[in-house]
Order: structure tokens, then sequence, then C-alpha cells
């Protein structure tokens, strides 16, 4: 049975439909990724499975139960969310802010045993983040902090982690060393992964299966080679790209395109900062903002 | 990393720095007592205070009988019981807040509670049990879903709500104390700067009572105010219900905002600095930081209104001028300086 199932969800905040007829079935101990342009609705699905947002069609099953007939404590015993940042107003130690990863198997009045500080320990070790667990969380730097917060959700001994683009603020180095932990724990854990991420090429070395979403819909979803093509990334993003070959992986790479001839002429037709479409400004805007963006 | 495993460590240290702050408590109550226009010998007023209650004992004249038992101790008790209300009310508003500039005071939580008392007053309902501080804790409530529905987006929006809200109060409070002939209320400094003295000892048992309910409420919640500070979505996704426990946090700081204020006027500052100190030397975990700065509050609020009492000979300050020539640069000093 799947671990996760969306059955048919929509949601909506006031207006229109932020999400519509999405249904998907995760099956135990797979890494999924969550893509798509800005507000097509990824975060909010992630927020959904986490019932942070209560969907007003459909519903969420994990491990065959709705989560609206689960306790809040037991839903966070089950799923963990690694957050995009911390923000931590309040002086707390590195080793404070795991052990409250330990919060849902404690109730509100039981203080931490050994066991706690076992599985705190543990997770700290597999983060490395045990050298620092006596500083003060706002001490770290951006990469030190999603390994604590990654830590914390190991606390928790989810069964599934929510990871919400948690490489945003992250350097290619962190965000590399951050997916190939998670990797790790996805395949020796056997932890459910579920990631919404920006990053395309990312999602396609890490994923088994990837959704792609288009404006509250699902595009398409299946393995990163069956979603990431250039038909799927023009008709959802709205911008030419070329996908070829990870020279390593063998996976999908998408390299974006700037200003092709055929974008220079829409712009044309559109009157936009005609100074800008000279042809030299355009030749050299082109070698300047070329984006390699690979890992 | 020597304590890192065993954890009793921190149930071992609450209770030992809590030890240490109640003998502190107890070491102020006990030297304020002697302090005053009539001083009084330690060691008098030590047997005082042990077989003071007999009618046998002579260590003591009935003049010096009366000033402790009748007039210095109910005080004392009284700045006890204020000071930790306050203290403890600073430090749930910070956490709900997520601000720690927040404080009873500087939100107009207590010039809301103190409109809701005099309003009780002017309209005669003092006759009623309960009906002076059920109007406070409403004002209080109110005050606090107003600040925050104007400046839950920004901590700065926050603190200029508190100001605005605060001028206002004062205004209504002054307006409806001109225009009042009730002999019950007290006068316009009373409301606005504090005083410990007026008190009832009926009220006094009563505040604390409440005090003692609105704390073993907030207690309870400690755990998961922990989480709420570190984010709601967070403390929502470690299991925290936090909706509900919001709730019932707001309203048990506003209740004990609202008695210490139906009494004793409005005392500034003391919600904002003691949760700090405390932080500093205790960290951020609730369930030491609030009965630490329960403890601490009332030894501050104690010292503060001693030094109110004693300070120019034969005069009375009110408590709230020494609360806030502390409090108030303390307060821009936490607002320069940015972290906490």
């Amino acid at each position: 049975m799947a671990i996760v199932q969306a059955r048919e969800i929509g949601f909506r905040y006031t207006g229109e439909w932020v999400l519509k007829d999405i249904s998907f079935e995760i099956e135990k101990g797979e890494f999924w990724g969550i893509i798509g342009p800005n507000a097509s609705g990824k975060t909010t699905l992630l927020k959904i499975i986490d019932r942070i947002l209560v969907p007003q069609e459909g519903s969420v099953w994990i491990n065959g139960i709705n989560i609206r007939e689960m306790k809040r404590d037991a839903l966070a015993r089950l799923v963990a969310v690694v957050p995009q940042e911390a923000p931590l107003i309040f002086p707390f130690c590195v080793e404070e802010i795991v052990l409250m990863g330990r919060a849902p198997h404690l109730g509100k009045l039981r203080f931490e045993g050994k066991k706690d500080h076992e599985i705190t320990r543990r997770s700290m070790e597999m983060t490395d983040t045990l050298s620092f667990a006596h500083r003060n969380i706002g001490e770290l730097s951006g990469g030190e902090r999603q390994r604590v917060l990654i830590a914390r959700a190991l606390a928790q001994e989810p069964h599934i982690i929510l990871l919400d683009e948690p490489t945003a603020f992250l350097d290619i180095k962190h965000q590399v060393n951050f997916f190939n932990l998670v990797k790790t724990l996805n395949r020796e854990e056997g932890l459910t992964v579920i990631s919404v991420t920006h990053d395309i090429n990312l999602a396609s070395l890490y994923c088994d299966r990837i959704i792609l979403l288009d404006r509250g819909s699902i595009h398409c979803m299946g393995t990163p080679s069956e979603v990431i093509r250039e038909s799927n990334i023009r008709e959802v993003y709205g911008t030419d790209v070329i996908v070829d070959r990870n020279p390593q992986a063998g996976l999908p790479r998408v390299t974006l395109v700037a200003a092709n001839p055929s974008d220079r002429g829409s712009r044309l037709k559109a009157g936009a900062a005609p100074q800008l479409l000279q042809f030299g400004d355009t030749k050299k805007e082109r070698i300047n903002t070329t984006p390699t963006d690979e890992i | 990393m020597k304590n890192f495993l065993n954890l009793p460590a921190f149930l071992s240290r609450i209770i030992k720095i809590n030890l240490l702050l109640a003998t502190v408590l107890l070491a102020v109550a006990f030297v304020s007592l002697l302090v005053g226009t009539a001083r009084i010998e330690i060691i008098g007023g030590l047997k005082g205070l042990l077989y003071g209650w007999h009618k046998g004992f002579t260590g003591l004249t009935p003049a010096e009988k009366t000033i402790i038992f009748s007039i210095r101790l109910p005080r004392i008790i009284f700045a006890g019981i204020v000071g930790a209300a306050l203290s403890t009310a600073g430090v749930v508003f910070q956490a709900l807040l997520r601000n720690p500039l927040a404080d009873p005071y500087i939100l107009g939580i207590s010039g809301g509670s103190a409109v809701g008392a005099i309003i009780g007053i002017v309209i005669g309902a003092g006759f009623l049990p309960f009906s002076i501080p059920a109007l406070a804790l409403l004002g209080a409530v109110l005050t606090v879903s107003l600040v925050f529905a104007i400046g839950r987006t920004n901590p700065n929006t926050l603190l200029l709500a508190g100001v605005i809200v605060n001028a206002f109060f004062s205004a209504i409070i002054m307006f409806l104390i001109s225009m009042s002939t009730s002999a019950e209320l007290h006068n316009i400094t009373f409301w606005l700067m504090g005083d410990l003295s007026l008190a009832a000892s009926g009220e006094i048992i009563m505040t604390g009572i409440f005090l003692i309910i609105g704390f073993a409420v907030i207690y309870l919640e400690a755990r998961p105010l922990n989480l709420i500070v570190t984010g709601e979505e967070t403390a929502m996704q470690l299991g925290v219900n936090v909706e509900r426990t919001k709730i019932w946090l707001f309203l048990a700081a506003s209740l004990i905002t609202g008695l210490a204020v139906s009494f004793s006027g409005i005392i500034g500052f003391v919600g904002l600095i003691i949760p700090h100190i405390m932080r500093m030397l205790c960290g951020s975990d609730h369930r030491l930081l609030l009965p630490a700065s329960f403890l601490f509050g009332a030894s501050f609020l104690i010292v503060a209104d001693t030094i109110a009492r004693t300070i120019i000979p034969h005069t009375e300050l009110p408590v709230g001028v020494i609360t806030a020539i502390c409090g108030a640069p303390y307060f821009i000093y936490l607002l320069r300086r940015r972290t906490y």
C-alpha cells in the first residue's frame, strides 16, 4: 500500500483554486520531487500533506488513514518537515533545537529521557552537527543551520520527510551535501522523501519520481526522464531550454537559453525596453547571463 | 558535553535555579520588612515574624507589630504577587508574539486592563464579586486582539501599535477619572504609575489565587511554548495544537495582567526587564524561564517598591516611577542591540 496518497485534492484560500484535482500515490522509500514555476502551488501542496492547510476538496491519506482523522502529535510522529529557514528570534542552542524534534513523542509534560537524548545524539551525528551542539543557532552559517533543521526532523523519527526548498539559501557545495545526506537517509533508513524545489537539475539527479505542477494542476509526473523534457518545460515555464544528458549520471540536464532569436522577436512586438533590444546590447546580455545551471 | 546524556539534569537545573531564586526572594522580602521610616532590628524582626502572631509575644512594640503585619507584610506580599504576575505575562506575550520587546505595559495591555477596571468602578459594578477583575480581563483580551491585529506582520509595527493604544488608553483613563465622582476610584497617579499600598487583603488573596491558577495553566504549556517560539508552523509540524494552545495562553496571561492592574494600577517594564534578564541567565527553555521569571519578578518588584517608599524620607513615590526609570533605558538598550 502506498504510504502517501493524495486523492483529488482541491484547495483555495479565498478566490481561485490554488490546487485542483491533484492525485498521486507515493510508495514507501521513494524520493519524490515537486517542481513547477512560481505560484504553481508547490509549497501549498506540501502544507496540505502536513495538514498545515486543509483542502476544501479531496484528502490526503498516510498509511491508509485520512490525516484529518489524526491528532497533531500522531501526524508529527509520521511526517517531519525541513523548512527553508528557521526564523529564530530567541536564543536556543543547537542541542535544544534538535531535542524539540522529540516533542511529538513526549507529550506536554514529560522530560526528555535517555532514549530521547540518544536519538538526538544520533541525528546530530548523522548530520554532522554534534561539534557545535552547544552553540547558539543564531551564530551558525546557513548550511550549518540547515543541517540542524534536518537533525531536528530526524529526531522526530518520521516515516516521511518533507523538504520545502531546503537549499534555496545554500551555495552549490552545501546544496549537493544536503541532497547527498537526504539521499543516504532515503536509501539506508528507508525514509520517504518529498521535496519541493526550484532546481530542476537537482530534482533530476536525486528524485525517483517528479511531479511537474502547472498553475495548480499536475502537468505530468513520472521518472526524471519522463518529466524533464524540453516540451514539458516549455509548456509549463513558458521558456525555451535545452535538455540533454548529465555526463556523469546520464539523467536529464536542463540548460537555460538566454534571449534566443524567437524570444527577441516576441519582445520586439511587445515593444518593451527598446534600447535593450539593439543588437550589440542583446549580445552582451547573452554573454553575461548565460547561466550554467549545472551541478 | 559533560551533561549531554543525563537529562534529569535539566529537571535538577530547574529545581536548583528556582530554589536559589526562592531564597533570594525570601531574603529580599525580609530585608524589605525591616526597612522604612520606622526601622526594625534584624533580630526583633525575625522573632516577630516567627512568634509575632501570639498575643503573649513582647519582643516588638505594638506599633512595630502593626507596621510589620498590617502595613509592610501585606504590601510586600502584594508586590511579590504583582511582580510575578507581570513577569510571567511578559514571558508569555514575548513568546506568543515572537517579539522580545513585548511587555504588558508597552503593548498597552495593562492600559486596557485599567480602562476595564475603571469602567467597572464608574458604573458601580464593584459590589458584584469578581466583576472588576473580569472587566479588567476583558479590557486586556480586547487590547491583545487589537494590538495583535494591527501589528502581527512586523515587530516594529507591533510596538508602534502598543504606543498608540497606550496613549489612547491614558487619555481615556484621565477622562473617566476626571468625570467620575466615585469615592472608590483612586487618583490618576494610582492608575498611571501604580501603587502597591492600597490593595485590601481580600484583593491580595484573590490576586494570589488567580496568579497560581494562571501560572499553572501557563506552565502546562511550557513545552508547546518552546516550539511556538520557533514559529507557529514549525510548532504544528512538531505536534502542537497551536490555535488551542495560543488561546489558553493569551487568556491566562491576560487574566493575571488584568488582576494585577485592577488592584495595583499600571506598573511598567517589569514584564520586559525580568524575562530578558532571565533568558540571558537561564536560556530560552520556558520550563525553566517561566518559574525563574516568576520568582525573580517578585523579588524585583519588592525591591522597587521598597526603594519607592524609602528613597525620599517621609514621601512615597509611585512604584511605577522606579520601574520606569530602570526599564525605559533598558528598553532603548535592547532596541539598539537588535539581538536578544
